[in-house]
Order: structure tokens, then sequence, then C-alpha cells
């Protein structure tokens, strides 16, 4: 599933099924980040620019964690990710590159056709293995091997999208005691996405985009508060 | 901190596979290996890493499928058809000056790309001097090499990147449609020779004026990396051409300074002249 920037749905409202809840899943409310959180990974499909237009603008230019991001995109173009994000950040935006270090304080997209995964060090890995729901880069794969890594100081973030890859991803950071938050499927331009994550009780928190980038906005660094 | 049971468990089962089989894996890059440890546990029922050692260990028919979890990437003809146009039209020109050729594609999988690039040799007039090598070090993927045989449903796809690659023929030339399945013509492998070959463990076995190493090292970590990259400089003659994936580079290896960037977006590389 992918969507090139601009052909994505006029309309705000939810296109696929009941968008719903699940049980425990608290609204509204932010969770408390100061110190837990090392990497911020977020996945993306159909709308997934707009919505990212949100938030990495959000990100403090003094950040202490890094941040990596998969969004589905068609595979035989070069990403034009960078020169979209970059002008608008106030931290580093990068496409990520096999090996390299993690240095906090950067967002890394996973090139087109690559899955993207965390390793030690921490450094970044690449990999052609089969695509994942469809998907190469596969939010699933990224997710869960930011919990190799960082353990349970990972935030998950799913938004919107026409595919369930993620969900599975998320409900490892979970488990792994990390923070997971899906974008509420009610103003998701695609809902699939984040539903599936929260009919499977991946999502902790299911919060609107502007709720979201307010949770990116505390990642600011200790010593600058 | 790593889950300290599982780290424990893969160390212990990449020093078992090299004891038994003398397959090493124990340089490969842990995000991927780590993933594909797990698809080989939940495929043979495993609830932890150490019940598959136990498996393979025991059980002589697992290894050569667990094998295939280990170290089959899926390629498809053509990928990256930019790159197959830079060969085309940069290395081609230059390859043509030699009476004879030798090619190298090392970690072919299943041999797509051993296809693709003698497929482009003969458009180009140059596949019946060439001798290709083939090598890998799964068995499997070198007997389906050999065979040529891929599913229909992924000749579309075959084919448009054959198109993009500057193609001067139709994709449709070289194979006959059979009961669901693509079969290559063979004399597209008549000079191509499959051999087992690891990148970890063996040495160099000829002199190649290039050498195709796509995807295969972003599997590896530093110190194998650095190993396979002395590999090819060994095997290449001088000004001979290096060729890696779209994301690859030489960048930090201890090889960078034996090559000059040839063809840099599309990730071709010139052994330098003096040594």
């Amino acid at each position: 599933m992918s969507t090139a920037p601009g052909r994505s749905q006029a309309s705000s409202l939810p296109l696929g099924g009941k968008a719903h809840r699940a049980e425990g899943a608290s609204a509204g409310t932010l969770p408390t980040l100061q110190g837990r959180v090392d990497a911020v990974v977020i996945g993306a499909s159909a709308g997934g620019v707009e919505a990212l237009s949100v938030l990495l603008p959000a990100l403090p230019g003094r950040m202490d964690a890094a941040v990596f991001v998969v969004l589905h995109l068609p595979r035989d173009r070069r990403s034009l990710l960078v020169n979209i994000f970059a002008p608008k950040c106030a931290v580093m935006v990068v496409e990520a590159q096999d090996k390299e270090p993690v240095a906090r304080g950067t967002v890394y997209f996973a090139p087109p056709d690559y899955h993207l995964l965390l390793d030690d060090g921490p450094q970044l890995a690449l990999s052609v293995d089969e695509p994942v729901h469809y998907s190469r880069p596969s939010i699933d794969v990224l997710f869960q091997s930011a919990t190799d890594v960082y353990r349970d100081r990972v935030l998950g973030i799913l938004l919107t999208g026409g595919n369930q890859d993620g969900a599975a991803g998320l409900d490892t950071v979970r488990r792994t005691g990390g923070v997971t938050v899906a974008q509420d499927p009610l103003e998701a331009q695609v809902a699939l996405m984040p539903e599936s994550a929260i009919e499977l009780g991946a999502a902790e928190f299911v919060l609107t985009l502007a709720d979201i980038a307010a949770l990116l906005r505390t990642l600011v660094q200790e010593r600058a508060r | 901190m790593p889950d300290r049971n599982f780290e424990i468990e893969m160390q212990l089962f990449v020093d078992a596979i090299f004891l038994k089989y003398h397959f090493d894996f124990r340089s490969y890059a842990g995000a991927s290996l780590r993933r594909r440890l797990r698809t080989a546990m939940a495929r043979f029922s495993c609830d932890t890493l150490s019940q598959l050692q136990d498996k393979a260990l025991h059980d002589s028919s697992v290894f050569p499928l667990l094998l295939d979890y280990l170290t089959v990437q899926v390629s498809e003809m053509f990928r990256d058809p930019e790159y197959f146009l830079s060969l085309r039209k940069e290395v081609v020109p230059l390859l043509r000056t030699y009476p004879s050729l030798k090619v190298w594609v090392a970690g072919c999988s299943t041999g797509e790309e051993v296809y693709s690039l003698a497929i482009l040799l003969r458009e180009e007039g140059l596949l019946e001097r060439t001798l290709i090598y083939a090598t890998d070090i799964n068995p499997h993927a070198l007997q389906r090499a050999e065979a040529g045989v891929y599913e229909l449903e992924r000749i579309a796809l075959f084919t448009q990147n054959h198109q993009k690659s500057g193609a001067r023929s139709s994709l449709s030339d070289y194979y006959t449609a059979a009961y669901g399945r693509a079969v290559f013509d063979k004399t597209l492998r008549r000079n191509v020779v499959f051999s087992d070959h690891s990148l970890a463990t063996d040495s160099v076995f000829a002199e190649v004026q290039l050498v195709s190493c796509r995807n295969v090292l972003i599997y590896f970590d530093r110190t194998l990396q650095n190993r396979a990259l002395g590999l090819f400089r060994e095997a290449l003659v001088r000004k001979g051409f290096l060729g890696l994936g779209s994301k690859e580079s030489l960048r930090f290896s201890s090889c960078a300074d034996s090559f000059s960037e040839f063809v840099r977006d599309d990730r071709i590389f010139q052994k330098k002249g003096a040594v």
C-alpha cells in the first residue's frame, strides 16, 4: 500500500470500517516520557506525508532521542522525504544508511525498497528480506528490531494507513515495556492501520495528531529543561 | 540492553552451526540474523532458539531447510534497472576491449542476477567470450539458480525492469512459459559455472574483470564486509569493476582507498591502477 503525496484523500474522515477504541486504551491523556525514551519509531502508509508534516516539525531542536520513520512508498523511485522534511524540522533529517551509527537528535527515514532495522551499537541496518504485509520497508520490521536494541526505551507511534503493517510491531513495543501510541482512527486519513493496532490491544494511547505533536515536544533534552 | 537470553542463545547457535556444518554466520549483522532466526523458530515451532539449535544438531533433515531461512534473498531480474543501464553504457564499452572476460556474481542466491547479466552480455555481443562464476553458500539456492526456472507471475516485473535497463531485445526471447513457470534458455548458462563459495571462509579462485555483489554485504558485519571486499580486490584485474547494491558503499571499509567511484549513483566502483 503506498500513496504519493498529493494523491491522498481530501476528506479527513476515516475511510475504512468503524473506528473504535480498545479496552484500556486511554484517549486524550498524554504519557510522561521524561527520561524514558531513547528511540522514537514511527510508521505510516497512505496519508503519512501529511501526518508527518504535523509531527516532525514538532520535534525539539535539542532532543535526546533518535527518530526512525518507515513510510510506505513507491519502490522504484528515489525518495524525496528528506527534501520535503529537512527544511521544516529543527532536527537533522536524513535517509538511513547501512551500518551508520545512530546519532541522537536525528530523524532517519527508511529508504525505498529496503527494510530499516536497528542493530547493536546502536547502529542502522538495511535488508532486502521479503516484504512484510506487502511492504518493504516494513513498520513491523523496524519496530521489532528497535525493541531488540532499545528494550523498553522505545516510543512507538502508528499513524494513518490502509494496511495492517505495524500492528504486530507496535504490540512488540508494548510487550517489551515501551510506550505505544496509535493515531485516533477518527481523524486518520485512512483508519485501517491504527485500527488494526488498537484491535490487537497494542496501543496504550490513542491520540490525535495534535496531541502526538504535543507529546513529541516533551522529548527535549533533560538539561535543556 | 538486548534480550540477554536470546543474545546468549544466538551466539551459541552460530557456534554450533559452524562446528557441525562449517557454515560461518558468526560475523553476520545481528539485526537481520535475529529476525531470520525468529522466523525460523516460528517455522519449526520452537519457543526458544535453544530448541531450534537442538533440532538443527540432531535432525539432519532440518539444517538444509534452516539454511534457506538464514541465507536466501529473493531477488528479481534486473533489480535496480539503472544499475544495469550503467553497466551497459559505462562498463560494457571497456569490457569490450578484453579478448576474453570473467565475471563473478558473488552471493548469487537463486540466480536472478546471473541471468540478468547473461542476457545483458548476450545483447551486447559479449556473452560468448565471457565466463561467469556464480557462487553462493547455499547448495539448494545454487541448484535453483542452475535450473533457471522462475514463477511466471514474477515475469511481468522482470520484463519491466529489463526494458528500463536499456534492453536491446525482449525478455520473452529468453524463456519458455510452461505450467505457470518461465524456463530460461539454457544457452544463457553455457558459460556459467555455479559453485559453492563462502565469502566468510574461502579464498579467491580466479582473476575477473567484473564482480557483482549486490545486497549481500548489508548482511555482514564490518569485519566480514572487509574480508569480502578484500577478496574482490584480489580477484579483480587492474581497472576491474565492482558493482554493489544501491545502499552499499565502500566508505569506512578497509578497501576504500583501493577503488574509485566509477558510476557513483549506481554504486559501480573501479579498482585503482596502482597497487
